[in-house]
């Protein structure tokens, strides 16, 4: 939204428009109310050396075809000689000349340059050239009349003024107006509101245009009719500050109903009285009628539109959006009839969001018009309208029609005291609260420590205590509220898991890979391309379908980083992600669980076990590699699943090639993913401690010939379980295939750190040790080997 | 004898400093000092000597012989000792500079180093740290926020549907990807009692199309507290301890009126650096009354504020990153970096 500061004068005055720190004192204070200035411009600052010339002759030059010779004539008696490539000035026109040394808006600098041979001594300039028009067609022909000599700017009327550019919050729909952003301003530097615009519009006899309004989307409906109107240019004045907040001068009549709207934010439509068949009726458009909106487009309703129809009962117009072209102001326009309307802001936002059209008045519309402001605002349009049409003449009798949709106009709220100063730190009175919320509106009757304030017809955001306390908390200043910190009762500190989940990814970057966030929004076919099976979740809004559904698996997305590496030389490449997956649960929320998953560029499923012995060691979990079952998407002899207990907890292994392939990852790569949830809340707290034992230890190597279809960590577990307590470590040092060894079977070579805690070991213990080992790798099919 | 003694002494220390070796020394020591050596020879015969004087003085004489042939020997050892090790640690020279390995840790995402340090900020104030799903229900996400069906802010949140088949309509299953951390504030209350002090970090989701400032997929952290008497000084005073515990000293904060359903009154939290230049932050505000009431809380009994703002933005001003989308491509080359 944007505001302009000599309009918001009128209602000031707040800051000259060439004080440049007054004008940025009204941001700051502007900012302060919550009306946060993003962006303030400076307009109509004069080009500097520019000034009316009067054009004494034009001449063709015989060897230049596209330029013309121009002499000027500046006020000064002297005979200056420019070039020009324009053609539409003739001896007698007053343009403007940028003389030699002036800058002009596009940095470039007029200097004396001549074409065959000949200097030219300045520029005659367009509209677009001094920045103020669109029209670069010519030059910009002045009033002949004008003086010379002087700034085109004077000659133009035009004065230095700054724009505003507001980002206003969804609660201040009063604030879409000139009015409303000076009455918050004002209120905030204890300054009166000025009156604008007293009507000064002949009243008549009385003119009916009978209304009816058949759905309560349109609350109140006036329609005024307004004759001896004279179709013609606006004053300079209007235009420019139409121009200055992005709207186009159409002619007097729009220019004055865009004005209104701008000015106290009432949208409002001017039809042509002799086109809309002598009356409006207001209801829901059936489903595909059609009406062409004021830009030309055919636009096609449904049941939820509002239309306003004339007499006829042929739509004129989208309500509280656009009027409808074919009741448009035309030249021969004598008499309107005006619309001034109160819709209800949900309908309008969902009809202006379906035809992609918002314009002005929708905007307004769907964030609320104050429900009261009909009548000033029509006496508004009257009086700006008869500065052009002298003969203007508000007939009286105008149609006002209600529904049920109108909001209620008087509304208030009780506020207690105690409940400002508990909801804002602060010491405040009853007495206190006038002065703050009066000037807005806010009208407060004391009733000792509580109060009723009545809310005011702009604010149909506020219906509540915590509203006004709001509206109070604003103009007794966010910034003098104090600061106090409060104490928490208990200590802050992580959860279990979160300390947890930190060790994890300490661990992890220990072991040298990094922390990849891929998107967990994939394609719908990724989890199959990753060979991963089940249902995703899919995203009904997708903003490309290539990220409509969600992932069921880390792997993809790591997949995808590594290939991306690869593609850039880096192979060998270690990541990591902590990220959660969302199986569907049947209804309701999805089975969301936390993932970890390691992929290792170039390394075999070896790699990828050493890492979960490490997570697991770190950790203090437990979970057995069980090759029996391969999980979807991972090599087929070198995967498992991670098992805890009975429960599937993840995969671990290497990728199948198949996968590798479709993901375009050229490398081997040994991946882990297992969820996590149950490791970072399972067994926490302390590890006890276990003595270190004095005693002298003995190392025994045992060689164990074993069927490669027994896993070798089973034979692991039968010689824990064998060598009892005096174990102290067990290490796998040595695989063997090959002659010596039994076809389908291999040697795997333990070495057993044995240990007492109380004595020195005897030989035979150590040969009790091995005597257990041995019987119990038999029940396991493995032979000592000797 | 007499004689012998100082020829042999003579001969042994001339041996000892011949010595070229560990093993010559040891030598030497064993043909001199030994009981068959030269001198442990003569000390055999000195029972042959009949006279005691005589026999005492030369006894004297051999063992001073015994000592400074020892003493010569053992001086000659470390000596030796000395050279051999001088030997060893030369022979053992390595060009430092010649390290062929890379430096290879791994490295958190610059997500999670934002993620965490704002965690230990609040953890410092006295905060534990709540989390909740991101497939989020309608209700926590929006209704119990104070933004009922086609409340007008809704739509400035661009939200992400979900359902369990492409068909569906948007919105049937009640279920969205979370907009905000904001239902953490709401899934908290209703599972403890006040006094509540949280932040819930969280990963959330736009139907934004990436740029160089935006993700569809980011992270934000909320901050929640519920307790008696709590007022919206309360909630300066805490950002402010914030600014000045994350940012440091020289920063500190402002609030300015803003609007969000969630809470009222509303303030977007500007930081303003040394330089005096401002930064926008994040928003946040008095926790709304209806949004208490979602929640399971009387707000006659307790008040709050709630504050939030994005994580994503705290790493990209941190580390001058020009470009948002880069932190989500997983190339090595950006990760390394940090």
């Amino acid at each position: 939204m944007k505001v302009l500061l000599s309009w918001l004068n009128e209602f000031g005055p707040f800051a000259d428009p060439t004080d440049h720190e007054a004008v940025e004192a009204v941001a700051a204070d502007l900012t302060s109310l919550g009306l946060a200035v993003e962006e303030t411009i400076a307009i109509g600052s004069p080009v500097e050396g520019v000034i009316s010339a009067r054009v004494l002759r034009v001449e063709q030059h015989p060897d230049a075809a596209k330029v013309r010779r121009v002499w000027v004539d500046a006020g000064d008696g002297d005979e200056r000689h420019v070039w020009c490539g324009a053609s539409n000035m003739s001896a007698g026109d007053v343009v403007p000349l940028a003389t030699l040394g002036t800058t002009m808006p596009n940095g470039m600098t007029i200097e004396r340059r001549g074409i065959l041979g000949i200097d030219s001594e300045g520029m005659l300039c367009s509209a677009v050239e001094l920045g103020v028009g669109e029209d670069h067609s010519g030059i910009l022909l002045l009033d002949g009349d004008a003086e010379l000599g002087l700034s085109y700017a004077q000659v133009l009327g035009i004065e230095p003024d700054v724009v505003f550019d507001l980002d206003l919050t969804r609660n201040r729909p009063d604030c879409w107006s000139i009015e409303g952003v000076a009455r918050d301003l004002s209120a905030w530097r204890s300054q009166p509101l000025a009156e604008v615009g007293e009507g000064s519009a002949v009243s008549g006899e009385a003119r009916t245009v009978p209304v009816s309004i058949a759905d309560p989307a349109c609350g109140r409906f006036t329609a005024t009719v307004v004759s001896g109107i004279r179709v013609g240019a606006s004053p300079e004045w209007m235009v420019r500050r139409l121009e200055a907040l992005g709207m186009r001068a159409i002619n007097n009549v729009v220019d004055v109903s865009n004005y209104v709207m701008l000015e106290l934010g009432q949208p409002n439509h001017a039809y042509d009285l002799s086109t809309i068949g002598g009356g409006f009726s207001v209801r829901m458009a059936r489903d595909g009628e059609t009406l062409t909106t004021l830009d030309d487009v055919e636009r096609s309703c449904t049941v939820d539109d509002l239309l306003i129809c004339d007499g006829n009962d042929v739509p004129v117009g989208l309500g509280g959006v656009m009027g409808g072209a074919d009741s448009e102001i035309s030249d021969s326009t004598t008499e309107v009839v005006l619309e001034i309307a109160w819709f209800a802001p949900l309908g309008i936002m969902k009809t202006a969001t379906r035809h992609g059209l918002r314009s002005e008045a929708s905007a307004r519309y769907e964030r609320g018009v104050d429900p009261a402001l009909a009548d000033r605002a029509a006496q508004r349009f009257a009086a700006l309208l008869s500065l052009t049409c002298p003969d203007l003449v508000v007939h009286a009798g105008g149609a006002d029609e209600r529904s049920s949709g109108m909001p209620e106009l008087i509304r208030s709220v009780d506020v207690r005291i105690s409940e400002v100063n508990r909801s804002l730190g602060t010491d405040l009175a009853a007495s206190d609260l006038p002065g703050l919320l009066n000037p807005i509106g806010f009208t407060v009757s004391a009733n000792g420590d509580d109060v009723t304030v009545a809310l005011p017809s702009w604010r149909p955001d506020s219906t509540s205590e915590i509203d006004v306390i709001e509206e109070i908390a604003r103009h007794h200043g966010y910034g003098r509220l104090g600061r106090s910190v409060p104490k928490p009762t208990g200590h802050g500190h992580l959860t279990q898991a979160q300390i947890r989940r930190r060790l994890l990814r300490d661990v992890l970057v220990g072991l040298g890979i990094s922390e990849a966030m891929p998107n967990p929004i994939v394609a719908p076919d990724t989890m199959a391309r990753a060979g991963i099976e089940g249902e995703t979740l899919r995203i009904l809004n997708p903003l490309v379908a290539d990220e409509s559904a969600l992932r069921l698996s880390l792997r993809p997305g790591l997949l995808t980083s590594l290939a991306h590496n690869e593609h850039h030389r880096r192979a060998g490449v270690s990541l990591f992600e902590i990220g959660k997956v969302y199986p569907p649960s049947g209804e309701g929320l999805p089975d969301e669980h936390e993932v970890l998953c390691v992929v290792l560029a170039g390394q075999d499923a070896y790699a990828a076990v050493l890492v979960w012995r490490q997570i697991s060691q770190a950790l203090g979990v437990g979970a057995m590699i069980d090759q029996s079952t391969v999980p979807g998407g991972m090599h087929g002899t070198r995967s498992g699943v991670l098992r805890a207990g009975r429960d599937i907890i993840g995969a671990i292994g290497e990728i199948a090639p198949e996968v590798l392939e479709s993901f375009e990852v050229t490398e081997r790569v040994a991946v882990i993913e297992a969820r996590i949830d149950g490791m970072l809340t399972g067994k926490g707290g302390s590890r006890v401690y276990r003595p270190i034992s004095r005693m002298p230890s003995s190392d025994l190597d045992l060689a164990f010939v074993l069927s490669d279809d027994v896993p070798a960590d089973r034979l692991e577990r039968a010689l824990r379980q064998g060598a009892s307590s005096l174990l102290v470590d067990l290490k796998l040092f040595d695989t063997y295939r090959g002659p010596g060894v039994l076809e389908g079977h291999r040697s795997l070579a333990w070495r057993l750190r044995l240990q007492a805690n109380d004595r020195n070991l005897t030989d035979a213990d150590i040969a009790e040790v091995k005597s257990a080992c041995e019987s119990a790798a038999k029940k396991l099919g493995a032979e000592l080997r000797s | 004898m007499t004689n012998d003694i100082a020829a042999a002494i003579e001969t042994a220390l001339q041996r000892v400093s011949d010595a070229a070796s560990l093993d010559e020394i040891d030598a030497v020591s064993g043909e001199t000092l030994g009981k068959k050596g030269v001198l442990g020879g003569l000390k055999a015969s000195l029972a042959k000597i009949a006279d005691i004087e005589e026999r005492k003085a030369v006894g004297r004489s051999l063992n001073e012989a015994f000592a400074s042939v020892s003493a010569a020997i053992d001086e000659r050892r470390q000596e030796l000792i000395a050279i051999e090790r001088a030997a060893q640690v030369a022979g053992e020279r390595l060009d430092l500079t010649e390290a062929m390995d890379a430096a290879s840790r791994g490295h958190l995402h610059l997500v999670t180093q934002a993620w965490q340090e704002l965690e230990d900020v609040f953890v410092g104030l006295g905060f534990t740290v709540a989390e909740g799903p991101e497939v989020e229900t309608d209700w926590h996400n929006f209704e119990a926020l104070n933004m009922s069906e086609g409340h007008p802010a809704r739509g400035e949140f661009d939200t992400l549907f979900i359902g369990h088949d492409e068909h569906e309509d948007a919105g049937d299953s009640g279920l969205l990807l979370r907009t905000h951390t904001s239902p953490v504030q709401i899934r908290t209350m209703l599972a403890s009692e006040p006094p509540i002090y949280i932040v819930a970090p969280g990963r959330v989701f736009r139907r934004d199309t990436p740029d160089a400032t935006h993700m569809p997929v980011f992270h934000q952290i909320e901050g929640l507290v519920v307790d008696r008497d709590i007022s919206m000084a309360d909630l300066a005073g805490t950002i402010e301890a914030f600014t000045q515990a994350f940012f440091g000293k020289g920063f500190t904060s402002r609030l300015r009126p803003s609007y969000f359903p969630f809470t009222e009154p509303s303030a977007e939290f500007d930081i303003r650096r040394p330089d005096g230049s401002w930064l926008e932050l994040g928003g946040c505000g008095m926790v709304h009354p209806e949004v208490l009431r979602a929640g399971g809380v009387d707000p006659e009994e307790w008040s709050g504020f709630a504050f939030g703002f994005g994580i994503d933005r705290m790493a990209v001003m941190r580390h001058g990153i020009t470009d948002i989308r880069d932190m989500y491509v997983n190339d090595i080359r950006f990760i390394e970096q940090f």
